[in-house]
């Protein structure tokens, strides 16, 4: 039994139609549009403009089995001291394989007092979410997370 | 636009981190779901949520349709002075929502 | 068994197991859903600012103060402040004399609002009946819910009962297969819970919004790929009378959050 997923539709979507190009249109396959981890990485660089992030100083805290992906609980806290000399600038989180890559963008300052912030995400599937923070510095570091998703049982179609 | 939910301390001390956590109905169309007709849903999300603190920004998000439905933001801010903390959520019609509190430091 | 140097006598040994077993503690085996669920969504009924049941229960606190149809009277202009609603919700649903039958939250504010408003009754399951049975329902938050004693009610208790143990649907199953027989083992990765009616209306995250407890039992209906009774149908208010029964004495949890 599969419940409908609110991210991932069942049909192509036009982007993907026009990524195929014209040639391709008579060996159209219909199939779920989906971020491939190409797009991730672009979606990464787009935020670190080309730059790398190393791994560290991040957190991520987010349920590695995750009952509904509906409403995943996703805390993410960069160890920094949050001074108007070093302090966090934007943290950027990533999805893998939600139809498009970005989840959000937060934007801090030295008056947050703390870089830490929550939220709750969607998750079509069970994927990688990457964290990339940018520090006052320009320094760049990231965390990541693999979580499977399931289904629930029961609902409404 | 919709109802929200705030919560920040009615008091703080100077220097103290306070936590800050907003909460606002909306169902954050995605864009990529169909309906019954078989069409795509058009995308209808809040992409920007801020925060300030007697005008000045403190905290501000971008969100995208990963965000969840009735979408929940829970940061941190430094009390360093008396006054009006300001929370906006503006979508992607350009509607926008505006929550304000009063809060005492001292 | 050996207790130091020396063996317990067999008799020993099985007063002590009848002692556990009869102990108040051990009796009550119900767990609400609240229980079965991950700790994240735990925390999220806890909070309420992060719960967005809440956010209902917002609405449904305007719109109790609201004035609407004829009479331009608000709820609050004859039952007073939403407070005063306290454990009504926990002892619903109630029979209804002028049509003389069993009535549940939702069916009991329509009727309000047609009788002695002269308003429209507010489609079932839609936003606004929501925000005011959440609104009506938290008031009684934290209370147990009341065995069903009305003498007129006890009929379709019964037949909720019935309905209960009822083999239905393609996958003929009952309710009673999964929630008395299985809850606790998964089906699928789902924790089949012991379905307690502890939290209506309730945030269910698969549907990324509010609904009540005849939107989870058609959920649960089609599950069994069996016809889902229309809203507002008696053999719901049935099942909701014979299952607050099976539930009496857990507390309400309204607004709840599920998965």
């Amino acid at each position: 039994m599969t419940a409908p997923h609110p991210t991932i539709p069942p049909v192509a979507s036009r982007r993907t139609v026009l990524a195929l190009g014209t040639g391709a249109l008579a060996s159209l396959v219909v199939r779920p549009a989906a971020a491939t981890p190409e797009a991730l990485r672009a979606a990464i660089a787009e935020f670190t403009k080309g730059a790398t992030a190393q791994p560290g100083r991040v957190r991520l805290d987010i349920p590695l089995l995750v009952e509904n992906g509906n409403a995943v609980p996703l805390t993410v806290r960069v160890d920094s001291p949050m001074t108007a000399e070093d302090h966090v600038r934007r943290i950027a989180v990533f999805n893998e394989k939600n139809p498009q890559p970005n989840v959000a963008v937060f934007h801090l300052s030295p008056r947050s007092g703390r870089a830490q912030v929550s939220t709750r995400i969607r998750l079509g599937d069970s994927q990688i979410i990457v964290a990339v923070a940018e520090l006052s510095d320009g320094s760049l570091w990231s965390a990541q997370a693999e979580l499977i998703v399931t289904l629930p049982s029961c609902a409404e179609d | 636009m919709a109802r929200p939910l705030v919560n920040v301390p009615a008091r703080a001390r100077p220097g103290e981190i306070i936590e800050i956590k907003a909460l606002i109905a909306h169902p954050m169309e995605t864009g990529f779901r169909t309906g019954p007709d078989g069409a795509l849903v058009p995308r209808d999300i809040i992409h920007r949520f801020l925060c300030t603190w007697n005008g000045q920004e403190i905290f501000s998000a971008d969100l995208f349709p990963a965000i969840s439905a009735n979408p929940y933001l829970a940061f941190t801010a430094l009390a360093t002075q008396s006054g009006t903390i300001t929370f906006r959520w503006i979508d992607d019609q350009g509607g926008a929502q505006v929550h304000s509190v009063e809060i005492t430091v001292a | 068994m050996r207790l130091g140097c020396r063996p317990v006598p067999a008799f020993i040994v099985a007063l002590i197991l009848a002692a556990l077993v009869s102990s108040p503690e051990a009796a009550d085996s119900r767990r609400s859903g609240f229980d079965d669920m991950s700790s994240g969504t735990q925390a999220m009924q806890r909070d309420d600012t992060a719960n967005p049941g809440m956010l209902f229960v917002a609405e449904g606190e305007a719109l109790w103060q609201a004035q609407a149809g004829r009479s331009e009277r608000s709820c609050a202009s004859c039952h007073g402040p939403g407070e005063r609603m306290r454990g009504v919700a926990a002892a619903y649903p109630a029979f209804d004399e002028a049509s003389a039958m069993p009535v549940d939250m939702q069916g009991r504010i329509a009727l309000c609002r047609t009788r002695h408003q002269g308003a429209d009754p507010l489609p079932r399951e839609g936003k606004a009946l929501l925000a005011l049975e959440a609104y009506v329902a938290h008031q009684s938050r934290g209370l147990p819910l009341r065995p069903v004693d009305d003498p007129r009610l006890m009929s379709a208790r019964d037949e909720g009962s019935a309905l209960w143990r009822r083999r239905q649907g393609q996958l003929d199953l009952s309710c009673a297969a999964c929630h008395d027989d299985n809850a606790g083992r998964k089906l699928g990765a789902s924790l089949i819970p012991q379905g307690h009616p502890t939290g209506y209306p309730v945030y269910r995250l698969e549907w990324q919004a509010m609904g009540s407890l005849q939107r989870r039992l058609r959920n649960c209906m089609i599950g069994v790929r069996a016809e889902p009774y229309p809203y507002g149908d008696a053999a719901f208010v049935a099942l909701e009378l014979y299952l607050r029964d099976r539930a009496a004495g857990m507390l309400v949890e309204t607004p709840a959050v599920r998965p």
